[in-house]
């Protein structure tokens, strides 16, 4: 039995701590295209923003793969994926046979097609090796001025890493709000009052048309509505893809906005999991299936996966969205669905929000559970809630106290406490 | 005019306002500052319990009584004085908890235990056999045996007997008085230690039938609970007649602590008073107390002991004896110093005689009447440790009841204040704050530690005097001696002055 | 393998719990001390929650499917190998709240003094009980021994 995973991240690691808790023998090996020892991607902006230094980007101890016995070829591009033949072809023409096969290559960033999109100065902000590029760039260009596109996590996260370096810095959004996708009208609100009392330029309702050069490096952009803004640098973060592009069309693989899969995480062709970014799976609060590309999930997927390339059954049974972020040194969680449409029957919503401190609860819930939180400001035993959507508790009978300021497990019915608390005890 | 009983001495040194004193103080003396992030304390309602003392984490706290120093009064006690003062105060009579706590003579404490020395080996009880089993029920006046073809072969037949692998008991004390936590705790560790706990006249709690066979459920004058499945779970049944607190008084548990579980127990409506009235107004005589044994062991198909508790005053010889001919199988008899949920504080203190008199007496005159042997003699009120259960049983007991000394074990300190129901140590309460601070897993494992403690104890002294079995101590009274008794007191107890040969 | 029960039964709202784990994790580990001198104070690791005469203790379960563990951006988070308990390495830590999102118990605080990190129970891994344990007056904080997983922990 050969266990071969491709990518080298957090579901790459879900997948190798699930086979090594049953097999501690047979032979995993790595690919990843990167040459970095298994680091942690969302600490690339603490990393660029000078929070965290090299020492700290490890993901796991050094000694990692060698303890768990795990070979791995970093540096190496996979070619494609050929299950017919149970192997994959190297970039340069090499092969590497598998029994069992996890696709984990994540995501990729989203690239607008824009005229000056290829000068001196642009860049994407997903891997380490963007972050050096970037850190680079500022220094030798004594970059001064940025703009981000983009006011999703991404781009939330690219113009924290700026600031501390004194770059003064314009994030363009082509909706009217930021940070649009996870939270509510309100969260963007204070979330965009955040931002601009950090001195970042917010554009709404607009985009980038074009970006100007100077001699080959980026020098302005121009926004459709006509303003120039003057960048030494621009970053688009725009969203990611899933990242599918070893999958032959005639793989037997089926491939939708990403890898489809069962909760098994069982790919469509035999004996090949998918698991992190490049996935799409069944989210039970939205009805679809789709990708959430986030690191708790895609180290799920890769957990739930490594058990059954071990042969164990484990179901993947909460695909979820949710964020934990700190805006300008506000922490915030959002989890589920957080801002059901307008006019869209069946939800009720519970919410608090305290402009002065300023804190924000919001609590969304369907047929008496609840789908979804925001928390601004005061995030403390937010699990709880997390728990509940994800359980699907029914909160009728302790719905009054959700909100209030001492909610905890001991608000819960005594049943579904005892369960929790007595049933899925602790084991040390 | 009341001054605070108690002195709250917190040393500042020590103080971390950590609020376990005053989370843990149902009289809500000790108080937190928010601001100062102080704690101090207002020791008027302080009873002295020293729950706070206990738990405190930095030994903060001392809880001293406050010296009230009137001007110096033989007569005139600072008990006495204030007794006044409050019923002057409140035109009530004064109640209180726990036994007698009057300097009245100790008599246990003028008595002595022998020992073997030369003339008679005395027994190693690690090495050798040591009987404590005890049983409670009438015995036979003469066995009969015949030569059968597979032996002897007994022909008497025996009654009911209740079996104890030591002779002691836990008193009766009723849900109710005590915690569901209290009861179950006494409960548990009676199967444990193979012994009985006795229901007192609550009734008992559904959840606890399964201890029937570790249980004597009481037939009280207000007989709450009872009912035949009640009478059909224990493995014996007692009459109440009296208790030594509060001899001659009836009981009276307040509507408050009548909560949805006890009243259920005790089959009468929630929050209301429930009144045990002095006497069983269908026992005025020995014959009428003679029926209702009968009918009891009639309801039980004559299965179960049938024992009578009675409080000791003054005639309790000859209504011992009557007892005995009554059909009882074994009396209880509970002394001066009887323990109490609530009873009119001059009552307790005022009524009754000392527990040891009253063995010694009864004993003596059963055996005169050579009715001994018809009945079992438990004897209750204020049996203290092992050496007072040895010198009992040597005065004429077969085994004792202990009930304050059980809920010590559980955490009591004495404070006297059951009949309020804020027992801080969710014992003698019904507040489900104070309650859940008795775990019985904990609670049982207590008593069944003080049940064996003792055990072991009474060995070493049974050993100590050469005997080998509990059964040959009672009513041994040759190895008792009396110090510091007149000659009227130690021929009431049938002993010999130490140093007489 | 060992866990800490908890009996909401018999919790009697003391929070010594709480105090002595506050100690166990001061610098001095000496109550008074850790109580008046330190600045700033120990966190306490457990939550005593409390309603009505309803009360009990929360710390972190040290679940084997550790959902804060799996959440766990930087890694941070971790079982410990010798021990079995989930333990947070403060110095790995940024603070980004992952795991107080998915923590079901609520178990996990937000510690913002000096480094800003995951707070959270350590099992008192240096300690042959833990400190909640040993100080509960009452038994509603019991040690209680459970039969190991069928899951082989990972390979040293």
């Amino acid at each position: 039995m050969r266990y071969v995973i491709i990518g080298n991240s957090a579901a790459a690691v879900g997948a190798i701590e699930a086979i090594r808790r049953y097999d501690l023998d047979n032979p995993i090996t790595v690919l990843s295209n990167e040459l970095h020892h298994v680091y942690s991607r969302p600490l690339i902006s603490y990393l660029l923003g000078g929070l965290v230094d090299v020492s700290r980007m490890d993901y796991r101890p050094r000694d990692f793969y060698d303890k768990l016995n795990v070979q791995t070829m970093l540096g190496v591009e996979v070619a494609r994926v050929e299950p017919e033949h149970k192997r994959l072809v190297l970039q340069g023409g090499g092969t590497l046979g598998y029994d069992r096969l996890l696709i984990a290559t994540g995501g990729k960033p989203f690239m607008p097609p824009l005229p000056g999109s290829g000068l001196e100065g642009t860049f994407t902000f997903t891997t380490w090796d963007d972050a050096t590029r970037i850190a680079h760039y500022i220094e030798t260009r004594q970059v001064k001025s940025a703009v981000v596109l983009g006011a999703g996590l991404i781009g939330l996260k690219t113009t924290e890493a700026l600031l501390p370096r004194g770059i003064r810095v314009t994030m363009v959004e082509l909706s009217d709000r930021v940070l649009s996708a996870t939270f509510d009208r309100t969260a963007s609100k204070l979330a965009e009052g955040l931002l601009r009392r950090e001195g970042v330029e917010v554009r709404l309702n607009n985009t980038v048309e074009e970006i100007l050069g100077h001699n080959g490096h980026v020098d302005h952009v121009a926004l459709r509505d006509g303003e120039r803004v003057d960048a030494d640098m621009v970053v688009f973060a725009i969203g990611v893809r899933a990242n599918t592009s070893l999958i032959p069309s005639d793989s037997g693989i089926r491939i939708e906005r990403g890898i489809c899969v069962d909760e098994f995480m069982r790919t469509t062709a035999p004996d090949v999991y998918a698991a992190g970014d490049c996935t799409e799976t069944y989210d039970f609060l939205a009805g679809v299936t789709r990708p959430i590309a986030i690191w708790p999930n895609a180290y799920r997927q890769g957990y739930v996966a490594g058990h059954g390339m071990a042969g164990v059954e484990m179901r993947y049974d909460a695909h979820l969205v949710m964020n934990s972020i700190e805006v300008c040194g506000v922490p915030t969680i959002s989890v589920g669905l957080t801002d059901p449409n307008e006019g869209e029957g069946g939800y009720e919503i519970m919410e608090r929000y305290d402009r002065t401190a300023p804190t924000y609860k919001k609590l969304v819930l369907r047929d008496q559970r609840l789908v979804g939180i925001i928390f601004v400001g005061d995030i403390d035993r937010a699990g709880i809630y997390t728990g509940l959507i994800r359980d699907q508790v029914d909160v009728s009978s302790f719905q009054s106290h959700l909100l209030s300021g001492n909610f905890g497990l001991i608000s819960l019915p005594k049943d579904y406490r005892k369960h929790l608390v007595v049933g899925t005890s602790v084991e040390v | 005019m009341l001054t605070p009983e108690f002195r709250v001495e917190r040393d500042r040194e020590r103080c971390i306002a950590c609020q376990v004193c005053v989370r843990q103080c149902a009289n809500d003396v000790h108080v937190y500052d928010t601001d100062d992030d102080w704690v101090s304390s207002d020791e008027a309602a302080c009873v002295g319990c020293h729950r706070c003392m206990t738990l405190c984490p930095t030994h903060a706290l001392t809880i001293r009584r406050t010296p009230r120093d009137f001007r110096a009064n033989a007569n005139w006690s600072a008990d006495r004085i204030n007794g006044i003062y409050k019923q002057a105060e409140t035109g009530g009579i004064l109640l209180t908890g726990m036994g007698c706590d009057q300097p009245y003579p100790i008599y246990f404490d003028h008595l002595l235990l022998n020992a073997s020395q030369v003339t008679n080996p005395s027994i190693d009880p690690l090495r050798e056999p040591m009987e404590l089993r005890t049983y409670i029920g009438r015995k036979p006046d003469r066995v009969e045996v015949t030569l059968g073809a597979n032996g002897v072969e007994l022909q008497t037949q025996i009654g009911p007997q209740l079996k104890l692998e030591t002779p002691i008991m836990f008193s009766a004390m009723s849900y109710g008085s005590i915690s569901y936590n209290a009861c179950q705790s006494l409960a548990r560790a009676a199967e444990a230690s193979g012994i009985l706990y006795n229901t007192g006249e609550g009734g008992l709690h559904p959840s606890l039938y399964q201890y029937g066979p570790y249980t004597i459920a009481q037939v009280a004058s207000g007989r709450f609970g009872v009912h035949s499945e009640y009478l059909k779970t224990a493995a014996a049944l007692e009459i109440k007649i009296g208790q030594g607190a509060k001899p001659g008084i009836g009981g009276h548990l307040p509507g408050e602590k009548v909560t949805a579980e006890i009243s259920a127990t005790r089959m009468i409506p929630e929050g209301t008073d429930a009144l045990s009235p002095a006497p069983h107004h269908d026992i005025y005589s020995i014959e009428d107390l003679r029926q209702l044994i009968f009918a009891l062991k009639e309801a039980t198909d004559y299965q179960k002991p049938v024992g009578v508790k009675v409080a000791a005053v003054h005639h309790i010889v000859p209504i011992a004896s009557g007892i005995a001919r009554a059909g009882a199988d074994y009396i209880a008899v509970d002394g001066l110093r009887g323990g109490t949920g609530a009873a009119p504080t001059v009552i307790r203190n005022n009524v009754g005689i000392p527990i040891e008199l009253a063995i010694a007496a009864i004993d003596s005159r059963l055996r005169e009447e050579g009715i001994r042997n018809q009945i079992s003699l438990i004897a209750a009120g204020s049996i203290r440790n092992s050496g007072d259960v040895v010198k009992i049983i040597a005065l004429g007991a077969d085994a004792v009841y202990i009930g304050t000394a059980a809920l010590v074990a559980l955490g009591c300190h004495l404070c006297q204040k059951c009949y309020t129901g804020k027992c801080n140590w969710g014992i003698a309460t019904q507040d489900p704050y104070l309650t859940k601070r008795l775990n019985p897993n904990l609670g049982y494992l207590r008593l069944n530690n003080l049940i064996r403690a003792w055990s072991m104890e009474i060995k070493e002294m049974l050993g100590g005097m050469g005997i080998n079995a509990i059964e040959s101590l009672r009513g041994n009274r040759d190895h008792l001696r009396g110090v510091g008794l007149n000659a009227t007191e130690l021929d009431a107890l049938g002993v010999k002055v130490a140093g007489w040969a | 393998m060992k866990h800490i029960h908890v009996n909401e039964e018999y919790c009697i709202g003391c929070r010594l719990c709480e105090i002595n784990c506050m100690v166990q994790h001061s610098q001095s580990k000496k109550i008074i001390k850790a109580f008046r001198e330190e600045a700033p104070r120990a966190m306490a690791r457990l939550l005593v929650e409390e309603e009505g005469p309803l009360s009990f203790a929360m710390q972190c379960r040290h679940c084997e499917d550790a959902q804060c563990v799996q959440a766990c951006m930087t890694g941070a988070m971790h079982r410990d190998e010798a021990t079995g308990a989930i333990l947070c390495d403060e110095d790995r830590c940024v603070g980004c709240w992952m795991c107080v999102m998915v923590c079901p118990f609520g178990a996990i605080q937000r510690n913002l003094v000096g480094n800003k990190a995951a707070s959270k129970c350590d099992f008192c891994y240096t300690e042959k009980t833990p400190a909640c344990v040993a100080h509960c007056p009452n038994g509603a904080l019991t040690l209680v021994e459970e039969e190991a997983s069928h899951a082989k922990s990972p390979s040293r």
